[in-house]
């Protein structure tokens, strides 16, 4: 009995098979960071634990239970972009996570209610550092602001999951750092299964505490769609030692990896 | 000296090109009417100012002999009250068709045919359809300019709802959000800057089909006006009511974009950095 549980999941667009025989458990608390060559398919698996996609065969479970087939409040995600509401603040961004909740026909609060869902925002918003901005739009907030208010949204429903699908692909080196220690200070806090999606292999390997590599196993040179990737490593970060050895082979197939 | 595509005309000078056009456009006038009434003092064709003031003085500000009233504010209010009505209930249909079909794909599955081919017939078209059925009244006037405007909003605001990015859709839903709190809390806000555009660039439409509708049957308007004064080949009044009609035009205009500026900061700062 895991917490989730990938069962035999295929899955194709027509005729394009993306991937293939995925079959993998995950306990609750691991965070486990996807890389791999641009359109492998990491994307497509983090979109059907979302419920966004469904998989063409096989299923996923979290606690036992099939997985909502539509997104909804279990698993919380975090875009590359797009990720906030450009009409309201940075408080009404987070507090309508509540109000939605809260007041099914109005999607508003008033007095008291509304006083108890900012305190709660402004807690979040405090957590991810943007209480110095916190009645400015998004359009006034940097890339890396705007990631921060997107990841303090999502922390309000105390989602079970949280995904993450190239949360810092946008930003500047620098920034990112700052962006890697806030989501392991969240994730540890809240106790977190995390899901994230990367281009950056170093990135994968100094957050997660578990990392899947995406490939291809099975090629057929005159119809390069017929096969999809599976998960060709399937490494546990816990401890210092597990990840430097992770480090060298990521070194090791680094290359194959990002210029597949 | 820089390339003739980097020059920037400086402000004073900008204002200046602006109204330059304008003047000449003035002074040609006045030349060539002053030319004409020279040769024939009663050539109606170009009127001269003093001619064309007069004309607004006995149309807006003496009352009418037979009716007692200012013909000319009354034309501007019974106009005014079609447009206004027209494209109001335009916008609405607008943004309640856009936004269903634009959001649920049911919804659009069965309406989205139906629209493509109903904004396809020409309004004018169907005009003596709407005089049969609905008599010769406001009615089948304020018809005519919601059947001519209300087909492209509805495709316009589907079309903004459908290219909202999917990201804050279902961000929205993971944060619990029903169909109903997306559509009203996420989608609503979203489009009703782009509805007033919609709307500013139906008003055009709108005052098209108006006049067209007020030249064929109507007791009053300013359309109804130009048409009847055209008999009597009175240039005095046509003028100035044409005029008029541009400056309510302009002003109806400005103030929706003033109206969606202020209203909505948040999007015109986002269009102005795309």
């Amino acid at each position: 009995m895991s917490f989730l549980t990938i069962d035999d999941v295929w899955k194709s667009y027509a005729d394009v098979q993306i991937l293939e025989r995925l079959t993998l458990k995950v306990e609750q608390g691991e965070f486990v960071s996807m890389v791999g060559a641009s359109g492998c398919g990491k994307t497509t698996l983090l979109k059907m634990i979302l419920g966004s996609e469904q998989p063409t065969r096989g299923r996923i479970q979290l606690e036992d239970q099939p997985i909502s087939p539509e997104p909804n409040q279990a698993r919380g995600i975090v875009f590359q972009k797009y990720s906030v509401f450009p009409h309201l603040s940075v408080l009404q961004n987070v507090m309508i996570a509540d109000e939605f909740t809260a007041a099914r026909f109005l999607g508003r609060t008033f007095g008291k209610q509304k006083q108890q869902i900012a305190d709660k925002a402004i807690g979040f918003i405090e957590a991810v550092g943007l209480s110095h901005a916190i009645h400015k739009y998004p359009h006034q907030l940097s890339g890396g602001m705007q990631q921060r208010l997107a990841i303090a949204q999502a922390l309000m429903k105390s989602p079970k999951i949280l995904l993450l699908d190239e949360p810092f692909g946008a930003l500047d080196p620098g920034i990112r750092k700052d962006m890697h220690q806030l989501i392991h200070k969240v994730w540890k806090e809240n106790n977190l299964t995390i899901f994230m999606v990367t281009h950056d292999i170093q990135e994968g390997f100094e957050l997660g505490s578990r990392l899947w590599v995406f490939d291809k196993v099975r090629h057929d040179p005159q119809a390069p769609t017929a096969y999809g990737a599976q998960i060709t490593y399937d490494l546990a970060l816990n401890s210092e030692k597990q990840q430097q050895a992770g480090q060298t082979l990521a070194k090791k197939y680094a290359k194959k990896v990002v210029n597949l | 000296m820089k390339k003739l595509m980097n020059i920037e005309p400086s402000r004073p000078l900008k204002g200046f090109l602006a109204l330059l056009p304008f003047v000449l456009i003035l002074m040609l006038y006045w030349s060539a009417s002053n030319e004409r009434l020279a040769e024939n003092p009663y050539d109606k064709l170009l009127p001269s100012f003093s001619q064309i003031s007069d004309a607004v003085e006995r149309m807006a500000f003496t009352e009418d002999k037979r009716s007692g009233e200012y013909l000319f504010w009354v034309d501007t209010g019974a106009s005014m009250y079609r447009i206004g009505l027209g494209i109001g209930i335009s916008a609405m249909l607008g943004l309640l068709l856009g936004m269903l079909s634009g959001l649920l794909p049911v919804f659009r599955s069965g309406f989205s045919p139906l629209i493509t081919i109903v904004s396809l017939i020409p309004p004018m078209a169907v005009l003596p359809i709407l005089f049969i059925s609905f008599g010769l009244g406001e009615l089948a006037k304020v018809m005519l300019i919601i059947i001519g405007t209300a087909p492209v909003i509805i495709r316009d605001v589907q079309g903004h709802v459908r290219q909202l990015p999917s990201e804050i859709l279902i961000k929205a839903q993971t944060l619990g959000a029903s169909t109903w709190l997306v559509a009203i809390r996420v989608v609503l806000p979203q489009i009703m800057p782009r509805l007033i555009g919609a709307v500013r660039l139906s008003l055009g439409t709108a005052w098209l089909f108006l006049i067209a509708a007020e030249a064929i049957a109507a007791q009053e308007g300013l359309g109804y006006r130009i048409f009847l004064v055209r008999r009597y080949m009175s240039m005095d009044v046509i003028l100035p009511y044409v005029i008029w009609i541009t400056t309510l035009a302009f002003v109806m205009d400005f103030s929706l974009r003033k109206l969606s500026e202020l209203c909505f900061p948040w999007y015109h700062h986002q269009e102005a950095g795309k």
